[in-house]
């Protein structure tokens, strides 16, 4: 059987991992490396790497920092931030990730999607979408907009719209990231989550909000996420991995038990 | 040394870093002299099967790659590279492949409309007969994969291990004397998948002729 994957998301500023909530309030949590590392021998299944300040500074996505992450695990991860072009992605698959995040810039210029997917394959292709919830059902009928820049603008399209219109441009997986739940460890956004996996074919990543074992099973059992990100509650140290997994293992989730 | 065969079907990164992480001296290569020297060969891949074949003719690579599996070398196909060992390829309305293993490969399709494709994840590999590729290695260990089509062997007896996936059984690794052939990546796949790497580099194929063929 499929196992489900959860996946650590490392938000990277001048390499070093950050953590806030709601794009503030940022801690230095450490060396990228290291918890790369720590992480996929504790059994994390992927991996996510964003170099969270890439976009906004007008600069390419720091490539030293994904060779160093490819020469140090044997795991799948994807790299997201500052990619605008076909060749900040060619450079970002050589350099040894597996896959290319793209969220703000594909909105501004959704054609990277398709150019990406035919130049390198679907599988390379992952499309993150920071929806945030809104009352205005006529502009917006899931109840959904997309927002940019790290959630500081709204981009004016409805989240599933988006998302179907990113599978048939060539995306082959899609992390839907809720603006409302993001840093709040009290849960995913499971209508959300669960609107899209309905609305598309190719695999949906929850994230945003994961704050215990609980949190993963209702993303996986109830919004039917093909995989989980999880970020404060592992980086605080106050979950592990193999925690994680033992207690979704318990409640009959099928996850990846050794390593 | 292992040549890599670099056919523009992908990225070649991760499976050079896990042989460089064996400490095995791997060369990622698009040269047919290369792949005729190589003492052993790793067929990789990812992407579509037309545009795959179409590069391995442009590159002039497919008589080297079959006179590589004549030649008795250990030779290990993964992913796409599996695939188009394969007579055939269901993909892009059918694509006519090496036609190394006899069999097709099928996209799956799923009943249930929460079985994605793609495939991507980890999944187990159930052992269905035992090969050198996969000593210590549990039955059962889970693999990385990331996949929309799947081999369907035409003789039963090439299959080394099986998964389940969108309502089916498919052959995820497979085989015949020198050549292995997974649909998973070992590359991605932690240390279970470096194990299987470290096999292969070490693997000394028995000769075993099919039955069919004269000596």
């Amino acid at each position: 059987m499929l196992t489900k994957r959860i996946i650590p998301c490392l938000d990277v500023i001048k390499r070093r991992v950050t953590k806030g909530v709601k794009f503030k309030n940022n801690i230095d949590l450490g060396d990228p490396i290291e918890m790369a590392v720590r992480y996929s021998d504790g059994g994390c299944d992927e991996l996510v790497v964003y170099d969270i300040t890439a976009s906004a500074e007008h600069r390419p996505i720091d490539i030293g920092m994904v060779r160093d992450v490819a020469q140090a695990i044997r795991i799948p991860f994807a790299v997201g931030g500052g990619i605008s072009r076909l060749d900040d992605m060619s450079r970002v698959l050589l350099a040894g990730a597996e896959k290319i995040s793209v969220n703000s810039l594909a909105v501004k210029n959704p054609a990277i999607i398709s150019e990406g997917s035919k130049a390198f394959g679907a599988q390379c292709i992952v499309l993150g979408m920071d929806p945030v919830a809104t009352p205005d059902r006529t502009h917006f009928p899931s109840g959904y907009e997309i927002t940019v820049r790290g959630f500081r603008e709204r981009a004016g399209i409805d989240a599933v719209e988006w998302a179907k219109r990113a599978e048939g441009l060539g995306a082959g997986e899609i992390v839907v990231n809720s603006v409302d739940a993001d840093g709040t460890r009290a849960g995913f956004e499971l209508t959300i989550t669960r609107l899209i996996a309905e609305a598309v074919s190719i695999p949906v990543v929850a994230s945003g909000g994961a704050g215990c074992s609980a949190h993963l099973r209702d993303a996986f059992n109830i919004a039917h996420a093909d995989a989980a990100i999880v970020a404060g509650m592992i980086h605080t140290g106050e979950f592990t991995l193999e925690r994680i997994k033992r207690e979704l293992h318990a409640v009959g989730v099928p996850v990846r038990m050794t390593w | 040394m292992i040549a890599i065969v670099d056919y523009k079907a992908g990225n070649l990164t991760s499976v050079r870093l896990a042989f460089q992480a064996l400490g095995t001296d791997a060369h990622v290569t698009s040269d047919a002299g290369e792949i005729r020297e190589a003492e052993r060969i790793v067929f990789p891949g990812v992407g579509a099967a037309g545009s795959a074949m179409r590069n391995l003719s442009d590159l002039k690579l497919i008589d080297a790659l079959k006179g590589a599996v004549a030649s008795g070398k250990p030779f290990l196909g993964i992913c796409l590279g599996t695939q188009i060992l394969f007579d055939v390829s269901e993909e892009d309305g059918g694509t006519p492949a090496l036609g190394i293993l006899p069999g097709r490969v099928p996209r799956f399709q799923p009943a249930d409309r929460w079985d994605k494709v793609p495939q991507i994840g980890w999944n187990q590999v159930r052992i269905a007969r035992p090969h050198p590729l996969l000593e210590g290695i549990a039955d059962g260990s889970e693999f990385y994969f990331v996949h929309s089509f799947y081999p369907a062997p035409a003789d039963s007896a090439l299959v080394i291990g099986t998964t389940d996936y969108a309502g089916i059984t498919f052959a995820s690794m497979v085989g015949r004397g020198n050549v292995a052939a997974t649909q998973f990546h070992p590359e991605k796949s932690g240390r279970i998948g470096l194990r299987l790497l470290k096999n292969f580099v070490t693997w000394t194929p028995s000769i075993e002729l099919p039955k069919e063929k004269r000596v």
